[in-house]
């Protein structure tokens, strides 16, 4: 055992050497796992910060109640009673009509030109603020219900952008895992190829290793190290690709959130990525050692 | 020791390189193959270090029929031997040191039980005060003392060489052939390859000449000497 541990800490150590002692070849390697490693991974957090966004404009998801223009103030009052009596119904406003052409006079200017109107043509409005947890489901329900009140001649709902959001990230999601299977497997083939060209570059060497008794396992070894190192340089310069991205992008991703009136905080790399991205770098760069390993060690005898 | 039971060798192509070959070689004896170019003695080491396997008949190793050991086996069996090559096949990226230590470290000895036992074998063939050098350093009769070295330092009972002095000059030849010869004095069988029968004259041991892959006649002692 401690003879076996001795020859992996060796083999471990020293394949590390040898990756130092090329470091243009080896930073070119790492560099192109890395960015695939990368690209995924930004893609994730994309639609993380998506999601949280679309979690945030789910709040404002209201509708907006229209009444027929003869509705009474009294019958309006009476509706919001009503309406607060439904399932999925967390809170209703009423704005008069009244109400609603003083602020429209007030915000757009138009105050001369209302003065000469005979008939207020604004209804009575009811905005109705469903619960937190409420499924699409319901919410279609609850629209419904409302339109067929009596006194109801219109139901806005305003989430349908949300939903199409909702939608898209979804696609997104599945686009991530597909490019992230793509990506993997072109890290393996990149690993793959690397290890490949060093167990040919080193042929004699396995030659004279086989000759002397070495078994597959001690020359199979310091490739599956190199393999190894390869994968964690790769997602190390994942990460790094990842924060300098996010620290170029906050500034003007907020600007931009900020401007759907939106309070989400966005979110950086978590604990999670970070371990995705390593476990990813680790394993496909051992991965791909193995298959070149299986594939072209054994063809190599003594002669 | 070593039994080859009517084993015959054929390459694709090139017909047959061994034809129906029998003989024995006891434990601590020396044994030089000799013959022409192409007369089969490479292939009977390859056979011997499972380079190669016979396409018919037996090779026993200790009363085993190696012939047919599993691949998983074959790094134990070539653990048991010494096996010195015409081009030596050192790592040029290595120290001597490290060249001759490398079945000690396959075998899986610690590291100053390696150092002892490469540092004795340097010093059997006279290189200890190289150590350090890489093979580009040495001289090809230097190369050839660390390839046995080597092949020594595990102490295996066998040693097969294959023309080990095939690129030296007889001088040096004379000298690495000696060394064989005490190796084989403590007891270590020896199987050599050679085709440089003045040697042969200057040494003991048992001769087996093979002739387009059958065993032939040892050559005349007129001759030899």
């Amino acid at each position: 055992m401690k003879h076996w541990l001795k020859l992996h800490w060796r083999n471990c150590t020293g394949s590390l050497r040898d990756l130092a002692e090329r470091p243009l070849a080896t930073l070119l390697t790492a560099a192109v796992i890395g960015i695939a490693l990368a690209m995924p991974a930004s893609l994730n957090l994309l639609v993380k910060n998506g999601s949280n966004l679309a979690g945030s404009w789910d709040d404002a998801r209201d509708f907006s109640v229209y009444l027929k223009l003869d509705t009474e103030l009294s019958k309006a009052q009476q509706l919001v009673d009503q309406i607060e009596a439904l399932t999925g119904v967390a809170q209703v406003s009423l704005t008069s009509a009244d109400a609603a052409l003083a602020d429209f006079r007030a915000s757009s200017g138009l105050g001369e030109v209302l003065e000469e109107l005979e008939d207020n043509p604004l209804p009575h409005t009811l905005g109705v603020r469903p619960i937190e947890d409420i499924s699409v489901a319901e919410l279609d329900a609850l629209g419904q219900q409302l339109a067929q009140l009596d006194a109801v001649e219109l139901v806005q709902i305003d989430t349908e952008w949300v939903q199409r959001l909702n939608a898209m990230l979804d696609f997104l999601r599945r686009v991530v895992l597909l490019a992230s299977t793509l990506l993997v497997i072109g890290v393996l083939i990149i690993v793959g190829n690397t290890i490949r060209l060093d167990i040919q570059s080193r042929r004699d060497e396995i030659e004279v290793l086989k000759l002397v008794g070495a078994s597959d396992g001690f020359v199979r070894r310091p490739f599956l190290y190199v393999g190894l190192w390869y994968g964690i340089l790769g997602g190390l310069l994942a990460m790094l690709v990842l924060l300098l991205g996010s620290w170029l992008l906050a500034a003007p991703l907020e600007t931009l959130v900020g401007l759907y009136a939106s309070e989400a905080n966005l979110l950086g790399m978590d604990w999670a990525t970070i371990g995705w991205v390593l476990a990813g770098g680790v394993l496909s760069g051992w991965g791909g050692a193995w298959t070149a390993v299986a594939r072209h060690l054994s063809a190599i005898q003594p002669s | 020791m070593i039994r080859f039971d009517s084993v015959t060798k054929r390459y694709d192509g090139t017909g047959e390189a061994l034809r129906n070959l029998s003989f024995e070689v006891d434990s601590g004896e020396m044994v030089f193959l000799t013959g022409s170019s192409g007369a089969g003695k490479s292939t009977l080491l390859k056979l011997i270090a499972l380079i190669e396997r016979p396409t018919r008949g037996q090779v026993l190793f200790d009363g085993r029929n190696i012939a047919r050991m599993a691949a998983r086996e074959i790094p134990r069996h070539r653990r048991q031997l010494g096996v010195v090559f015409q081009d030596n096949k050192l790592l040029v990226e290595r120290s001597t040191f490290d060249n001759v230590a490398l079945p000690l470290v396959i075998a899986g000895l610690n590291d100053r039980e390696i150092a002892r036992r490469v540092r004795a074998a340097l010093d059997q063939v006279g290189l200890l005060k190289k150590e350090r050098s890489k093979p580009g350093a040495l001289s090809l009769g230097e190369q050839q003392r660390v390839g046995i070295a080597r092949a020594v330092v595990t102490r295996p009972r066998v040693i097969i060489a294959d023309e080990p002095t095939g690129n030296l000059d007889p001088w040096l030849s004379l000298e690495i052939m000696k060394l064989f010869g005490r190796f084989n004095d403590i007891g270590v069988t020896m199987l050599i390859a050679t085709h440089d029968l003045n040697l042969l004259g200057k040494l003991g041991g048992r001769r087996i000449r093979l002739e387009n892959g059958e065993l032939a006649e040892p050559e005349d002692d007129a001759l030899v000497f």
